[in-house]
């Protein structure tokens, strides 16, 4: 049997490293469809790109601001979309009970 | 026989250092908020883009990237003619776009070197690279909550990253010294260390002596907020490895921080391989690309630098390498003394007025807290000062005093010994006076002096410098004495 | 005699002007017709109708007082919910943005308001971009205003359905691989994907940072030419704008097109193509030859390869922009013990399953030991896709294929295999990673009455030569 191209390890150390939590049926399901998707694009290996030299997407280079502060936000509107305290924006932890 | 709990010395430190260092920018590094947050209140520095709100874009600050580049320069770095911002990425609270723009494999400036004296021999210590990144927020932990300040996230910061070439606590307390008169001589940044505006990093392993390999380990050590904690830090590290290897322990890559400033240690993670960063080039900066011109441009605001200034120093004006090393590490201190220097008419006086300066006048400076090249003591009047002392004409005793009043007044030294009658007694008829008293007052040493003795004209020359307040002429008042006990 | 509602921007600007309309009748008209329709279509995940009925009222009130106004100046028009406007909710077709009002407004939505356009609300999309149906999105479906069983095409399928039904008389959109050239084709209206950077990226919730595009959908090329002349040009915030200059385009969409060359390339018309778009489009060529146009067969030989590179350098991307969405600073928090399981928590249960698949796929293309295989031999291939296509410019003026391979398909069809969704986008998503510019245009309906695209492809900054293309072709009807 050849190895898959992505195992249920590499998809949970995926998932770690993209910090997204997953249930051990997700795991499963997203094996399966990754699978599928890396078989498809790994097409890309066959090109011959020895020539190529990738640097950038954009035309232009230098692209600078000069050093001139501007208002900022109010302590408000930072945290307004967030559980706040005393204008500090909280994480809160909890003991879960086991 | 009492044993001693004694190190042996089989084993000598291999240390490298990571400094961030805060440059000087009035704005953040990719946006405009104010990077003057120190001491405000949380969240009140903050803008979408370096709080990481939704569709937000980062637009570097040119300012910035100058002074990076200045840097990397003043420590004789290669710029590299293409560079570029790339994501660091990897998640904590205080990084709000769960990546940090850096820069990975294409640093402003790279393979650089600083020369540093250490018992007299020149070392240099190099610089793998500098490079520009920002800063994160600050997370606070208390209890079962963490508070988040970004006022701190996206100031920029500029990170430097020696080789591993210390092999002892004093080389890097050396190094870090020089680097930051460096740093305050380009004026890159004011390197406040208590405003956390520079920080180290230290990797150290310990390695047999001899040995030329590095090790197959190092223990890292973040966030440390001083060069004494440095210093007390290697030291723990020091006997902490030792220790360990002697025992036979194998050590491994590892992660530790400090919890207060007393240099112990304590294990935050082992690394068993290194975090995946998965690095790619930023795509909302487009690259960047130096040319000659902008990189001369920049290296001509370099002046010179501490090492140089010392060495011309000792060379050109015979100052003891010393003096030249406390002078240059200041900068009222060497703006003054160059000051000094143009006025005196002759620079063989220059280590004399080094003198004066690294002692008393610094004395002063520290009393009345004010900088020696602020202060009411003018350039021209230190040069007068070691003038008149070298012409006889001011006794170095007297002259302490004189130096003092001319700092506190402002008057020229001329002036206060005229005023206070603290030059030389020029009246002869004066000087014959107290000598006349003091044979008077001395008849036993003066019959000692006819009997030959040797030491009763010593005796009677320092009473009489004694009663003048040294303001006598030592030769006319010997040539005085002798003619009046004839 | 036309509803309100169903007048073209053009059309509308002409009857405000001559004061025969006011703006507050036609806001209210395109919210009647949107609470007619919404029940069925869902186009909308959030509607900002009491202000927009006061800024109608302004604009009334300041055209009263002859002040000089642009032609956009009291047109309604809505918003794909990937744009941040101040004040009004903005979620990017996410759960993990449910209930973020944002603390600043977009680039694009500044210049609309500074001329006076209404936004009337926020459109439905797939989740952040990720789709081809708007079937990814946390807010339920939008159905396709032509055929509700099927789709308005994705990922901006709230925008196109909402201008097909005359919820706004145009929509701005966004576009990384097809988001504005499939809703268009699907939904029979017009949509431009513009050249990367000829329109501020910011306060547009990224997807691909160096794919994404901002641009218009409306009901022609004359309507998509008069809203770029405002949306387009240098943007201080946005350090990958152009300084390019903005051209006059509704100036530019009478000119003749003879002589003209069009490439149509072989490799867009194989196997995968529907037989009714390949004649619809076949027929859309003819009429160009009529028009006086030479047609010359090209070849884009990387063509297969597009699908594979496009999407390994997008989703890198795409899941590190990602990468701040983890319930601290902004969207539903879960519950934790430590900060780590708060994030990852928060994130799992935010994000649907095509955003966590292709935050997935990014990050396993970036990470230690296949970044070289997989995100830097996806970058090189986009180069040689993208020469391809400037090769091919330099022999044609025009390249011209059909937006879509199949008409609009129905709800739940390619739901067994995300992949077969992403080959649907075979033809929009060379242009993306090139930063070539792309106009999707209605050519025709099929038997059943569903629409066709055609999709013209130009220079880099030429939108002016795609809208005259397009403009020529309306007309010809």
């Amino acid at each position: 049997m050849t190895k898959p191209i992505i195992t249920k390890e590499q998809v949970k150390h995926i998932a770690d490293l993209a910090k997204i939590d997953l249930s051990p049926h997700e795991i499963e399901k997203y094996q399966k469809e990754l699978a599928s998707i890396l078989e498809y694009v790994k097409k890309i290996q066959e090109v011959d790109t020895k020539k190529i030299d990738f640097k950038t997407h954009v035309g232009v280079k230098n692209v600078y601001r000069e050093d001139v502060p501007t208002e900022s936000l109010t302590q408000e509107e930072a945290v307004s979309q967030a559980k706040n305290k005393d204008g500090y924006i909280i994480v809160p932890t909890v003991i879960t009970k086991k | 026989m009492k044993t001693k709990n004694k190190l042996k010395t089989e084993y000598k430190p291999v240390i490298g250092l990571e400094i961030h260092l805060q440059p000087k920018t009035k704005s953040k590094i990719f946006c405009s908020c104010s990077s003057e947050y120190f001491g405000k209140a949380p969240n009140t520095h903050t803008c979408p883009v370096c709080l990481g709100l939704p569709g937000a874009l980062p637009v570097p600050n040119k300012k910035a990237i100058e002074l990076c580049m200045k840097l990397a320069l003043a420590l004789n770095c290669e710029i590299n003619k293409e560079s570029k911002f790339d994501r660091k990425n990897y998640f904590y609270p205080d990084l709000p776009k769960g990546y940090q723009i850096s820069q990975y494999d294409q640093p402003i400036g790279k393979e650089g070197f600083v020369e540093i004296d250490i018992h007299g021999d020149a070392r240099r210590i190099r610089m793998t690279r500098v490079h520009m990144e920002e800063d994160t927020g600050k997370s606070i932990h208390r209890g079962n909550e963490t508070l988040l300040d970004f006022n701190k996230s996206g100031v920029p910061l500029i990170e430097i990253v020696t080789e591993p070439d210390f092999s002892s606590k004093e080389e890097v307390d050396i190094f870090a010294k020089r680097l930051r008169q460096i740093i305050r001589y380009c004026e890159i940044s004011d390197a406040d260390m208590e405003k956390g505006q520079m920080r180290y990093e230290l990797n150290m392993s310990m390695r047999k002596e001899g040995e030329k390999k590095l090790p197959d380990y190092k223990i890292e050590v973040k966030n440390i907020g001083s060069i004494s904690v440095l210093q007390k830090v290697i030291d723990y590290e020091t006997k902490r490895q030792t220790e360990a290897l002697e025992k036979g322990e194998k050590l491994i890559q590892e992660t530790r921080g400090i919890k207060d400033m007393s240099g112990v240690t304590l294990s935050q993670r082992v690394k068993e391989g290194s975090a995946d960063y998965r690095y790619f080039p930023e795509p909302d900066i487009p690259l960047m690309s130096f040319d000659k011109d902008i990189i001369e441009q920049i290296r001509l605001t370099i002046p010179e630098l501490p090492q140089e200034k010392k060495w011309r120093y000792v060379n050109e004006y015979k100052i003891e390498i010393d003096t030249a090393e406390v002078i240059v590490s200041n900068k009222s201190l060497f703006t003054y003394f160059e000051q000094v220097l143009e006025r005196l008419k002759d620079t063989k006086l220059a280590q004399n007025a080094a003198n004066w300066i690294v002692g008393d006048l610094r004395r002063l400076s520290k009393k009345y807290n004010v900088k020696i090249n602020e202060s009411k003591i003018k350039s021209v009047y230190l040069a007068e000062l070691v003038e008149l002392i070298d012409s006889g004409k001011l006794r170095s005793n007297v002259a302490k005093e004189v130096l003092t009043k001319v700092f506190k007044t402002g008057n020229s030294p001329s002036q206060i010994i005229k005023e206070s009658d603290l030059g030389m007694i020029e009246n002869k008829g004066e000087l014959e006076q107290v000598v006349k008293k003091v044979i008077g007052s001395n008849q036993k040493i003066v019959d000692d002096y006819k009997n030959k003795n040797p030491n009763a004209i010593k005796f009677l020359l320092g009473q009489v410098m004694r009663e003048t307040r040294g303001q006598a002429d030592p030769i006319v008042a010997k040539q005085l004495l002798e003619k009046l006990i004839k | 005699m036309k509803n309100l509602y169903e007048l073209t921007i053009k059309e509308a600007a002409e009857l405000l002007k001559k004061g025969e309309i006011s703006s507050f009748e036609l806001v209210q008209s395109c919210l009647k017709q949107i609470k007619k329709v919404e029940p069925e279509i869902h186009a909308y995940i959030t509607l900002n109708e009491e202000r927009a009925l006061e800024q109608a009222k302004e604009i009334d009130i300041r055209r009263k007082k002859h002040e000089k106004l642009s032609d956009l100046a009291g047109i309604p028009y809505s918003a794909k919910d990937v744009y941040c406007t101040k004040g009004l909710q903005t979620t990017a077709g996410s759960k993990v943005l449910e209930g973020y009002i944002p603390q600043y407004t977009a680039t694009v939505i500044s210049k609309l308001n500074d001329v006076g356009a209404i936004l009337l609300g926020k459109t439905n999309c797939d989740a952040f971009g990720f789709g081809t149906s708007t079937e990814h999105s946390g807010y339920g479906v939008t159905k396709n205003p032509i055929d509700t069983e099927r789709v308005p095409g994705g990922s901006s399928g709230g925008s196109a359905a909402a201008v097909q039904y005359g919820g706004g008389l145009f929509s701005i959109a966004e576009d990384t691989g097809g988001s504005i050239r499939c809703p268009a084709s699907f939904c029979g209206v017009a949509g431009l994907k513009v050249t990367y950077g000829r329109v501020s990226r910011y306060g547009a919730i990224s997807y691909a940072s160096s794919y994404d595009t901002v641009g218009p959908i409306a009901k022609n090329t004359e309507d998509l030419a008069m809203i770029l002349e405002v949306i387009a040009g240098h943007d201080p915030h946005d350090a990958t704008s152009s300084n390019e200059k903005v051209q006059d385009y509704s100036k530019l969409l009478d000119r003749s097109i003879k002589g003209l060359k069009i490439g149509i390339p072989k490799e867009y018309f194989q196997d995968g193509l529907d037989e009714e778009v390949k004649e619809i489009v076949e027929k859309a060529i003819e009429k160009y030859k009529s028009l006086g146009c030479e047609i010359k067969s090209i070849s884009l030989p990387y063509t297969e390869y597009a699908i594979a590179a496009y999407y390994v350098v997008g989703l890198s991307e795409a899941s590190a922009n990602l990468a701040r969405f983890d319930g601290i600073r902004y969207g539903p928090q879960e519950k934790g013990e430590n900060w780590m399981d708060i994030i990852t928590s928060s994130r799992g249960k935010g994000f649907g399953e095509e955003e966590k698949r292709r935050i997935m796929i990014g990050t396993y293309a970036l990470s230690a030991g296949y970044a070289d295989e997989f995100y830097k031999k996806a970058q090189k291939v986009r180069e040689l896709i993208k020469n391809d296509l400037l090769r091919a410019l330099k022999e044609v003026d025009i390249i011209l294929t059909p937006t879509m391979p199949v008409l609009p398909f129905k709800f739940g069809e390619n739901d067994d295999d995300p992949l077969k969704m992403w080959l649907a986008d075979a033809y929009t998503v060379t242009l993306n990673p090139s930063g070539l510019p792309g106009l999707s245009v209605n050519a025709g309906w099929s038997k059943d009455g569903l629409p066709v695209g055609m999709q013209l492809i130009g220079p880099h900054f030429r939108e002016d030569l795609l809208l005259n293309f397009g403009h020529k072709y309306e007309n010809e009807k």
